[in-house]
């Protein structure tokens, strides 16, 4: 697919937005324990947001397009990770120092300069996924830059924000949510809109994933971070892939965005060229029309029909559903016959756009949400129907035609919306927030806020980060990812394992034991790049062991007082008894021990063995041996003695 | 009105020094270098006077707000220059003639409320068309006109402050108001609802006190809401006594109408921070009905004729007793020229030994000592011990179970009329406004303990 598109002729530009939640014990600003998800709850909570006024007396678009869809919003609370913080019924407390180190630390590591005084700001969002309306955020590095493919990507800022709430369901007019994750210390890195292709997206993530857990000081796992790209070509608009859950999903979104972006180019150009430049040059009427589907051939538009779908789907009015009767809407647009079937994203059309736009603040969710004329259902009766409908609304032959249905009040949201999109349409692309699918298409989120939204949290103290605190930071860096590689790479480590150290923690815990107990680098890395991940595939809980006990560990391999061969039974023991000294452990495993009268019981075995392979080949035998040897032996005599004294036995027999 | 204003307000020592060398001002609009090259496009903030003299706040054109310490200021230049204007649209408040007319007093509180996106600052709308342009709902309910009494913040409420607001609820209600809506802010609010219910009697109309938990400036608020509830009871409800009308849950349910002298801000920031103590509310208002909790309320009466009665002597307060208390607070209170106490003691009105002189001697010299309980629930009953039967003698007026806080406006009311301590107490001891009850319904001390497997299951069935 990318290979057709060219993106540097279309002036393609991508930035990326990587959110990664911080590993601390509590939220950002309560006390709350931060990462303990819960499936249960023991309250509820049901509020609405309303826009406020900005400086000019206006609203912001995003905030008056979200208190359009009128929603009620539930918030499931459990108070096992949530207090009357999050539940907007306390102020917040003074931040958690913890997370600013945190982020100031991944900050240097995006090589950012740090901002003097934090300043919290409010931003705004009345989607509900915060109960303040408002999340409590704050710039913390500028000006940065990292090495990419031969150049730098630039970092513009990186801000420390308050992560949302998590969704449970969002139908018609009731948004529900889960109030775990909210609050939870989280760094947002935006880069700049340098990024040239999808590959480049892509890479970029993994970059930027690697460089915030190489620190060890980010949470990982589902949902711990999450991307929002920035995609725009030229004579388009930014528009902002929202959640992007792994960096694979990346190019093919990314791709998508960039061909749905030329073909609203195109859709505005072929607008522009049948005379509708302006808002007014659009005809657009809408009426109701329920009557003459009262018998319809098509179940979706007939009252009895749609009453079982809300029965069946239990929706409750004043809860999901909205307000006055059934309606099936119909809206003329005038001389846009075909329009509506116009090509945007791979496999979806411009009709597409206005389902969004409808499902999202008009809240008509029952698919497909709208028919129009161009892609009219093929049953029987169908097509009689809608040449009665355009003689109805009195259609010429290049009108277009279409039809919504639900809740009046909605009907007529979405009728009002149809018509916002088709003026975006005259401008080309709209700047908005989509939401991205597995298949690479993308639907309508929100419309993109301004900066109107943001302004102080006059609830929070500005916060000075003082040099000393930023100096003593810097100090404890671990190398970056880069250096680690060439360091690593030239002692002939595999790349492989080398990302998987960084990405999992293990390349600090090569430090250390390269550093504190003189292991051997390359050896170090094999061990936990390779060793670990064994056993951690097997279910050992070996993330559970503190750095200083792997410390302790690497000290008794180098003083070659326990075999290697040891390691495993070490290992699965200190995991399984967190807490445990390792002097006790080896203690009790007899580790470096070796039994009493090992060596003659080895020479008894290696002659009573033979005859049971008399066909063998000497290595076969050796091998054989060493491994009925070991089953006993291991940990307690290394391996390397135990192969001395088989061969020396083998070499003696007749 | 920024003539008058320093042009570089909050700033002084060395950010201040440093701005002044720039030729910048606030809202100048700047490109600020750091000495490390980083770049910051915005404008210049003026400053809390709280915060340090050794930044520069500066809001950035992504809606950011950063601080820059001077000593790291590489250059500043002024790009132009951005003042706030502080304006609120203003439509007409429609009219119509088969809504009621209702009244609504400012006190200083911000009901509704515009920000300002660059400071956070909170620019109050207040007149009938800003509120429009806030809460346009309100057309639906009532035709309403705005009176702008005074403007401070609750805590700031003080007599004087009571007397004009119940001068002013008098003269609306003369001019024909079908009801009265305050706005206040809720920390006093229980104070200004007991001494109106004092000062205001015999109203013919309800009398509704509103306020918000979260500032109306955020998209969560309660303010809108709670104006809405309180309107429609001021408005059309039926019950004509000093009410106070906030949140029940804190969900966007309803709100409840509690009596003014028996109710309580209970939660320093929670929505519904207000309970009704020792009783139940009256009222249960949503936007659609009103449910009557309390049948023993006085009923709306045009034809009743208010009285406004605000004498006062402000000389009175209120002793929050501890173990350990020695006479001297007392002895200090009395030198100092107050002329009543209201005693909150422990259990059924106790206070230790020591301080029993120090009673006496206030008594003798003419003060007012009243007796409440700081369980806020229940009783004084001095009777039941020796302690109780020996603070009687000394002087000591039991107030049964008024609130302290009640006891104390309803006694700086009653000593603005008379000194003599016989007529004190009959006039402390009986009741105007159900400030005390002949009897406590058992559902009127209810605090659900949370924690309890039967209160966990019945609070997760309900709306928080």
């Amino acid at each position: 697919m990318s290979e057709t598109f060219d993106y540097a002729g279309a002036g393609f530009k991508a930035g990326l937005e990587v959110h990664q939640q911080l590993l601390t014990e509590h939220k950002l600003f309560c006390r709350c324990p931060a990462g303990r998800y819960t499936r249960e709850h023991d309250g509820t909570v049901l509020r609405h947001m309303r826009p406020t006024l900005s400086e000019l007396g206006e609203y912001d678009g995003t905030a008056l397009m979200e208190f359009k869809t009128r929603k009620n919003i539930i918030y499931l609370l459990n108070r096992i990770n949530t207090c009357t913080y999050e539940m907007d019924d306390t102020p917040p407390f003074l931040v958690n120092e913890r997370a600013v180190d945190i982020a100031i630390e991944q900050s240097l590591m995006l090589g950012c300069d740090i901002v003097d005084e934090v300043h919290i700001a409010r931003k705004q969002y009345l989607d509900g996924s915060i109960p303040t309306g408002f999340q409590r955020t704050a710039v913390v590095g500028v000006n940065g830059s990292i090495p990419f493919r031969g150049r730098r990507l630039s970092i513009t800022q990186v801000t420390l924000e308050e992560d949302s709430c998590r969704e449970v369901s969002d139908r018609g007019h009731l948004i529900v949510w889960r109030t775990d994750r909210l609050g939870t210390p989280l760094i947002e890195t935006v880069t700049g809109p340098e990024l040239r292709n999808p590959e480049e997206v892509e890479q970029a993530i993994l970059l930027i994933g690697k460089l915030c857990r190489s620190t060890g000081h980010v949470r990982t796992g589902i949902g711990a971070s999450r991307q929002d790209v920035n995609v725009s070509v030229r004579g388009g608009r930014r528009v902002e892939i929202k959640g992007v859950p792994k960096a694979s999903w990346a190019r093919r979104l990314v791709h998508g965005e960039a061909v749905r972006q030329v073909n609203l180019l195109r859709l505005r150009d072929e607008l522009h060229r049948r005379g509708f430049t302006e808002p007014a040059d659009l005809g657009i009427e809408h009426r109701d029309v329920t009557e003459l589907f009262r018998r319809s051939v098509l179940p979706a538009l007939r009252r009895e029909a749609w009453e079982r779908w809300v029965e069946a789907g239990a929706r409750r009015p004043g809860f999901e559903l909205g307000e006055g009767p059934f309606t099936v809407r119909a809206v003329r647009l005038r001389s846009l016959a075909g329009l509506l079937g116009h090509p945007t994203q791979p496999g979806r059309d411009f009709s597409h756009e206005l389902a969004g736009r409808i499902r999202v603040i008009a809240t008509l969710d029952q698919l497909p949400i709208l028919l129009h004329d161009g892609a009219w259902p093929g049953v029987p009766g169908a097509a009689a129907e809608l040449d009665g409908l355009r003689r109805e609304l009195g259609c010429a032959a290049d009108d277009a035609v279409l039809v919504v249905w639900g809740p009046e009040r909605d009907t007529v949201t979405a009728a009002e919306e149809i018509r916002l999109r088709l003026e975006d349409a005259l401008d080309g692309v709209p700047s908005e927030t989509r939401q991205p699918f597995a298949d690479g298409g993308t639907d309508f989120e929100r419309i993109l806020p301004g900066p109107d939204r943001m302004y102080p949290d006059t609830d929070s103290p500005p916060q000075p980060l003082e040099a000393p605190r930023v100096r003593a930071l810097r100090g404890a860096l671990p190398p970056p990812p880069w250096e680690r590689e060439t360091a690593w790479g030239t002692l002939g480590v595999p790349a492989a394992d080398i990302d998987e150290l960084i990405r999992h923690g293990g390349a600090l815990l090569v430090d250390r034991v390269v550093e504190e107990a003189g292991a051997d680098p390359r050896l170090a890395c094999f061990f936990f790049a390779e060793r670990l991940k064994g056993l951690r595939r097997e279910g050992l809980p070996v993330d559970g062991i503190a750095p200083t006990v792997w410390v302790e560990l690497f000290r008794l391999f180098a003083n070659m007082l326990v075999s290697r061969e040891a390691w495993r039974l070490l290992v699965t023991a200190l995991a399984m008894n967190p807490g445990r000294a390792l002097p006790e452990i080896v203690r009790e495993l007899r580790i470096g021990e070796p039994p009493a009268g090992w060596q003659e019981g080895l020479v008894e075995l290696a002659r009573t063995a033979r005859p049971d392979h008399p066909d063998g080949t000497s290595a076969q035998l050796r091998r054989y041996l060493m491994g009925r040897a070991m089953e006993t032996l291991r940990g307690r005599v290394p391996a390397r003695t135990v192969a001395e004294v088989i061969v020396r036995e083998m070499e003696a027999a007749p | 009105m920024s003539q008058n204003q320093d042009p570089l307000k909050g700033y002084c020592g060395p950010a201040r020094a440093c701005l002044e060398s720039y030729g910048v001002r606030v809202w100048s609009d700047v490109r600020l270098v750091n000495a490390a090259g980083s770049v910051f496009e915005g404008v210049i903030l003026p400053r809390s006077e709280t915060f340090d003299d050794r930044h520069i706040s500066l809001k950035l054109h992504n809606g950011y707000n950063v601080g820059v310490h001077v000593e790291r200021v590489a250059s500043i230049e002024g790009l132009g220059y951005k003042e706030a204007v502080y304006r609120i649209p203003e439509q007409e408040f429609p009219s119509r003639p088969d809504l009621p007319s209702v009244s609504l007093l400012g006190t200083g509180g911000t009901i509704a409320s515009r920000l300002d996106y660059r400071t956070g600052a909170v620019i109050p709308a207040f007149t009938p068309g800003e509120l429009y342009g806030a809460v346009p709902e309100l057309a639906d309910i009532c035709n309403l006109t705005t009176r702008k009494i005074f403007g401070v913040f609750s805590e700031n409420m003080g007599w004087e402050e009571h007397t004009a607001l119940a001068e002013a609820v008098g003269a609306e209600i003369e001019a024909g108001a079908d009801g009265i809506v305050i706005g206040h802010g809720t920390d006093t609010m229980g104070h200004t609802a007991a001494v109106l219910s004092f000062m205001v009697q015999d109203s013919p109309v309800p009398i509704v006190l509103v306020g918000s938990q979260r500032s109306s400036d955020r998209p969560s608020s309660d303010a809108a809401l709670n104006l809405i509830h309180a309107v429609r009871a001021a408005g059309h409800g039926n019950i004509a006594e000093v009410q106070i009308c906030m949140f029940g849950p804190t969900s966007d349910r309803y709100a409840l109408l509690h009596r003014g002298t028996r109710c309580r801000k209970m939660h320093s920031s929670y929505r519904s921070t207000f309970r009704t103590v020792g009783d139940i509310p009256l009222c249960l208002v949503n936007t659609e009905s009103f449910t009557v909790i309390n049948e023993d309320h006085v009923p709306r009466d045009p034809g009743r004729k208010v009285r406004i009665d605000t004498r006062y002597d402000d000389r009175v307060t209120i002793l929050y007793y501890y173990p350990g208390m020695k006479p001297d607070v007392l002895d200090a209170l009395v030198d100092a020229g107050y002329r009543g106490v209201v005693i909150a003691g422990t259990g059924l009105g106790h206070v230790n030994k020591p301080l029993y002189p120090a009673i006496e001697r206030a008594v003798s010299r003419g003060v007012h000592v009243m007796m409440t309980v700081q369980t806020l629930w229940g009783f004084v009953q001095m009777y039941v011990y020796e302690t109780g039967r020996e603070l009687l003698q000394l002087g000591v007026v039991p107030l049964d179970n008024m609130l302290p806080e009640t006891a104390l406006m309803k006694l700086g009311w009653v000593l603005g009329h008379t000194e003599d301590r016989q007529e004190v107490a009959r006039m402390m001891q009986t009741p105007i406004a159900h400030e005390i009850t002949v009897r406590e319904p058992h559902n009127g001390y209810l605090i659900l303990q949370g924690g309890l497997p039967e209160v966990d299951e019945f609070v997760a069935a309900h709306w928080k």
